[in-house]
């Protein structure tokens, strides 16, 4: 079973989640169903530091024993860092999706676009309907 | 791996027992099936270090009987068949006419005129539908077809320990059965038919029992194996396993459009004999094929899938079958067909990864070989 999912931020219905940080920045990732639905992770495409991205836009890829899969912006803003951890232990993410598994830190272009995710209620909702 | 939707989707008699434990369940050729208990790769770690234990009812049993079925099998076979004592079994290929592959199975020689085929899951009822018809046309009219799929269970047990588990269920001894070869004897106070082969590249078995007897076996073996690193598998590490071993997945690396000459599947032709699709592949052999399916090791970013294309400065020249993670190797691996030009060793290929072209390098298949027990350890495997 997937892990619960924490209301400190929030999510995509892609599967993606956002937490932001005291200054504003946002640290992205996916989620413990979405690498559960995807089994061991073997390979993260990360992507480059100061790369602009848009809401909704390719992010990163993650490449696990059975299937490939986008990681989409949740928002818009720039990338400021990336989880290097990933490149030698893309394991992470199936350890602690939520935590350590982190995939980017983004600034946020527009504050307006906080307001369009999903909070933790409704993505649980979300994946529960999705019959798994 | 083919995990497309399809209906009515068939449960084995080890459903409750997978959800019990959490598995992560796909369709698989029709059937519901763990993709996963813990985790791919450690299942697959555990295969090759211990032992693990595959639910595998989904797979297809046909039994073919009565006055005439060694000559109609033999017309139907692509192997030879004429020499297999009882006890023992062949991996062949059945070819349509224009000598396309339809399946891959294997052949257990019950007793005189009786034999039990296994095929793939998601081929068992074109294969079966495909007997009867040649049977029926070229009057074999003495040979019973009987689909005893749903009859029979299949476990399979494979990993360097697997005798030492299943022998302290057994009535009889494991250590006689040789590589393809089998018994029949009790198992767990149950007949079963136990043969040393498999679809991993280890050493193991394969055991087939009455449907009703397959949950407490499993549940037996799963006890025999405790303190032994026993564990269970599902199809998600067995596709990894078959891999690593060199091993084609039908419906993904053959299907009809492949003929035997174009993929490691020449040895399973023995042409010396008449049989279905002989004749196109004695054209085929005097033509010069057209691709080749070769083993290659990413040497860029990223993991080749089935599906991708295969370039040479940017013009597609092939096309990957099967492609994943290997987990013995820790690196990329993966299955194309190439133009034949490019089916050596060290040939460089750039696959098309979503759009960035990344460098991989042909190998020889198998990419792991198992060093075999002494007096167990030659042939060819396959479940």
């Amino acid at each position: 079973m997937a892990k619960e999912n924490p209301k400190d931020r929030k999510y995509t219905p892609e599967h993606e989640w956002a937490r932001k940080r005291e200054d504003g920045t946002v640290l992205v990732g996916i989620t413990d169903y979405a690498q559960e639905q995807l089994t061991d992770i073997v390979f993260v495409e990360l992507p480059e530091k100061g790369k602009k991205v848009r809401k909704g836009e390719q992010l990163a890829v993650v490449e696990s024993v059975k299937s490939v899969s986008d990681v989409y912006a949740p928002i818009s803003g720039q990338v400021v860092e990336v989880n290097g951890m990933l490149e030698k232990d893309p394991g992470l993410i199936n350890r602690d999706a939520f935590g350590e598994g982190w995939i980017a830190l983004l600034s946020m272009a527009h504050e307006g676009e906080w307001q369009l995710l999903m909070t933790a209620d409704e993505y649980s909702a979300m994946i529960s309907g999705e019959g798994h | 791996m083919i995990d497309k939707p399809s209906t009515p989707v068939n449960k084995t008699p080890l459903f409750d027992w997978h959800i019990e434990r959490g598995a992560r369940l796909i369709d698989f050729g029709g059937w519901v099936m763990p993709l996963q208990y813990t985790g791919i790769i450690e299942e697959h770690r555990n295969t090759r270090e211990n032992a693990s234990l595959f639910d595998v009812c989904h797979m297809g049993e046909i039994e073919v009987t009565g006055e005439g079925a060694l000559s109609f099998l033999q017309y139907v076979l692509t192997r030879d068949i004429g020499a297999l004592k009882v006890g023992k079994m062949k991996l062949s290929l059945l070819l349509n006419e224009k000598g396309g592959i339809m399946d891959d199975l294997t052949v257990y020689a019950l007793g005189e005129n009786y034999y039990r085929l296994v095929t793939n899951a998601a081929t068992k009822d074109k294969v079966l539908a495909w007997l009867c018809l040649v049977r029926d046309n070229k009057e074999f009219k003495g040979v019973e077809i009987r689909d005893v799929s749903l009859e029979l269970g299949k476990i399979d047990l494979q990993g360097p320990r697997s005798e030492e588990i299943l022998e302290t269920l057994c009535d009889g001894s494991l250590k006689e059965i040789g590589y393809y070869c089998f018994r029949e004897m009790g198992v767990n106070r149950c007949p079963a038919l136990i043969s040393r082969s498999g679809y991993t590249g280890e050493d193991g078995f394969e055991i087939y029992l009455a449907v009703e007897d397959t949950p407490l076996l499993w549940e037996a073996i799963m006890d025999a194996g405790r303190g032994k690193g026993l564990l269970p598998a599902g199809l998600g590490a067995r596709d990894t396993l078959r891999m690593e071993a060199g091993l084609m997945l039908y419906g993904n690396d053959i299907d009809e459009s492949v003929n035997p000459f174009e993929v490691p599947y020449e040895w399973a032709v023995d042409l010396g004999k008449d049989f279905v699709g002989r004749d196109a592949l004695l054209k085929l052999k005097a033509d010069s094929l057209n691709r080749k399916l070769v083993g290659f090791v990413m040497e860029g970013k990223g993991l080749a899938r089935h599906g991708y294309a295969v370039l040479r400065e940017g013009v597609q020249v092939g096309v990957v079958t099967s492609g994943t993670y290997a987990p013995s190797l820790n690196r990329a691996i993966g299955m194309a067909f190439v133009s034949p030009d490019l089916a050596r060793e060290g040939a460089q290929l750039e696959i098309d990864i979503r759009g960035n072209s990344a460098l991989a390098r042909v190998v020889k298949l198998p990419f792991y070989k198992k060093i075999r027990k002494e007096g167990v350890g030659n042939g060819k495997g396959k479940s």
